[in-house]
């Protein structure tokens, strides 16, 4: 597998780390308490702190002296990779922990997984962060309850939430290319087979916490290709505007 | 209780404060005690939180990943302290609820400084190296103070609170040492931080309302004034080091005193602040109210959520 | 009065070893997100292996005014100190 394509596929799993960790901060000091929030924020950063070990890691493969940063911040809305999911909104606190419990679920299988990559760094990578993700599935998990068996209005916000982003769950497991190049060589994931346990934790969590899974069968994509939600160029606006507005300096 | 006894009571509380002793907060205490520290620990928490919203502003926008987990976690970090004190201040009878009301409604306050904008990334800078840097000057004396868990709070608070002036330097260094436009956005950022962080110590001695008091209770140790000329006798060399200048121009070394002799501060403006009046108080404001109010729903759940298990627990147990 | 997350006590053990130590407070709703809390309030500096969490209600603290007869009595009994007791020079350590 060319180093292109390894690339790629660390591309596809740590932008979502990235632009998910993006949102989280946006909420740092706006919390429905200081306790969530500071919880919110170590969430946030710890997506963060994985993003940095990928992009690290495929700074040095591409060997033509990129770093992190131009990874992070210099690449067009076509080049990012991500999920439509983690790019949505914080609309409010019930989208905040609806979008986190879908890729949280996710995110744990898919380490699980990861960690027994024939890429060395892969593998550590997914193993150390792991750790970080159980966390993050158990707090988004005890929310999922605490709203949808918490009062009449809690139950109706998070089913809202529920409804509105299920339709974005679908594209989590489908293998691009670079996917599929990865799985045949050993180093990447085959996401299929983690779609089942996905959606049957979830629909777990979700009846334990009386919210109904939507029937909803129509499914959102394009994340993965690039072709991203109009949320997103203002979120790479703020992301990149320091670089973009002073270009080749260092911070 | 008689005038006579509460009179003794006083005198001999007096007296373990003098000796060092550590009040607690079931202990006697003046009532006066209590209000001023419910007063100052509350204040000082509205600040840590308040505080928070400049800085945060720039998270999203932090121009390289390692500044962007730094600025996170020391935003973090705030919400942490604010949380310890809120928590030291609950000890003395009044509820985080309370105090938030406090804050919301503009009876109590909080640090004027966080009523100016945060602009550039170079304030993200300026905030750390000059906000908190007066800000420590301010706090390490409290380590010691006389009421037990602001002391402990405060202790944790140092303890947590010594990288961030670090971080705030370090960028002050690389735009610095950058290209003339870095260079001049951190010029930029240390003119208009400047006064405000002189400010920032609190009015003269001569204005002063609180500082006899205080100074007994060890809630002050040294007056605003002393810890303004400590603040910029320590500044000034940092500034010098990395080529920036003190927007002063009166500001020079005094052979005699050993100090830098400095120039007017603008009182009126700080004023003007405190009372409501500066650039963002209205957004600040606002900003804590509306996650205040917006989570509301959201503590209802879990409160309604946590009895609801506590109830099928019950009825499983019969 | 709305219906307020409880405040709760956290003591968190630094290392094996050592006993849980109080290392402050903070509001949860319920025991499981006062320990989630605990941990990411109070040990996000790596400072703890174990946490224990209790409602502040639930802690019955002695009361300062009863310090007289609760802890002095205890001032004069020195024969409960090693010290107390006098040994010959030869001997060391005991």
């Amino acid at each position: 597998m060319k180093n292109e394509n390894i690339i790629q596929y660390i591309y596809g799993i740590a932008d979502n780390a990235l632009i998910l960790g993006q949102r989280l901060s946006e909420l740092c000091g706006h919390g429905p308490s200081l306790e969530t929030d500071i919880a919110l924020t170590n969430m946030a950063l710890d997506l963060l702190g994985q993003t940095r070990s990928y992009y690290q890691y495929a700074a040095q493969l591409s060997g033509d002296g990129k770093t992190e940063d131009d990874i992070a911040f210099l690449r067009i809305e076509r080049q990012y990779k991500n999920v439509l999911l983690v790019e949505q909104p914080n609309r409010h606190f019930g989208y905040v922990i609806a979008r986190q419990f879908f890729y949280d679920v996710f995110h744990l299988f898919l380490l699980q997984e990861l960690q027994h990559s024939k890429d060395e760094i892969l593998s550590a990578i997914a193993k150390k962060a792991i750790k970080e993700v159980s966390y993050h599935q158990r707090f988004s998990s005890d929310w999922i309850k605490r709203l949808g068996d918490g009062t009449k209005e809690s139950h109706q916000k998070i089913q809202e939430a529920v409804d509105d982003l299920w339709g974005f769950t679908d594209e989590l497991f489908h293998m691009t290319e670079d996917d599929l190049l990865a799985f045949n060589s050993g180093i990447g994931v085959d996401l299929s087979k983690i779609k089942d346990a996905y959606y049957q934790k979830i629909k777990e969590v979700l009846e334990e916490a009386t919210i109904t899974p939507p029937e909803t069968k129509w499914f959102q994509k394009g994340g993965k290709q690039g072709i991203h939600s109009e949320h997103m160029g203002y979120l790479l606006a703020d992301l990149q505007y320091m670089q973009r507005t002073y270009p080749n300096m260092k911070w | 209780m008689s005038e006579k006894e509460i009179k003794n009571l006083e005198e001999i509380f007096e007296q373990r404060i003098a000796r060092d002793e550590k009040i607690e907060p079931k202990d006697w205490m003046p009532e006066k005690y209590r209000k001023t520290h419910i007063r100052q620990i509350s204040q000082h928490a509205h600040s840590e939180i308040v505080g928070m919203l400049p800085e945060g502003n720039w998270i999203t926008r932090a121009p390289s990943l390692r500044r962007k987990v730094a600025l996170l976690a020391k935003v973090q970090d705030e919400a942490g302290h604010g949380l310890y004190l809120y928590s030291a201040c609950e000890t003395l009878g009044i509820s985080r609820e309370e105090l938030y009301e406090q804050l919301h409604t503009g009876k109590a306050k909080y640090s004027s400084i966080f009523n100016y904008p945060t602009i550039t990334w170079a304030d993200m800078g300026a905030i750390g190296w000059l906000v908190d840097g007066a800000a420590i000057i301010n706090q390490v004396p409290l380590c010691s103070t006389s009421y037990g868990p602001y002391a402990r709070a405060m202790i944790r608070v140092c303890k947590e609170e010594s990288f961030h002036q670090r971080q705030g330097y370090e960028i002050m260094i690389t735009l610095a040492n950058g290209t003339p436009e870095q260079k001049a956005m951190a010029q930029d950022a240390l003119n208009r931080w400047w006064w405000p962080s002189l400010m920032m110590l609190g009015p003269t001695d001569a204005e002063s309302v609180h500082t006899e008091q205080s100074m007994k209770w060890k809630l002050k140790r040294k007056t605003n004034d002393e810890l303004r000329q400590q603040f910029i006798d320590q500044t000034v060399p940092q500034a010098d080091l990395i080529g920036l200048t003190i927007p002063d121009p009166d500001l020079k070394w005094n052979e005699k005193t050993g100090h830098y002799d400095f120039g007017e501060i603008n009182w009126d403006e700080f004023w003007q602040v405190v009372k409501g009046h500066g650039p963002c108080n209205k957004e600040r404001l606002s900003a804590r109210v509306n996650a205040w109010e917006n989570g509301q729903w959201v503590r209802d759940a879990a409160m309604t959520y946590a009895q609801k298990q506590e109830d099928k627990k019950l009825k499983k147990a019969i | 009065m709305k219906n307020n997350w409880p405040l709760w006590e956290v003591f968190v053990r630094s290392k094996n070893g050592l006993e849980h130590r109080h290392f402050g407070s903070l509001h949860a709703a319920d025991a499981e997100m006062a320990l989630e809390n605990a941990r990411d309030v109070y040990t996000r500096r790596n400072e703890g292996v174990s946490i224990w969490v209790v409602e502040s209600k639930h802690i019955t603290a002695s009361n300062p005014e009863n310090n007289g007869e609760l802890f002095e009595p205890a001032q004069d009994k020195v024969y409960r100190h090693p010290t107390f007791y006098s040994l010959p020079d030869e001997v060391k350590h005991m």
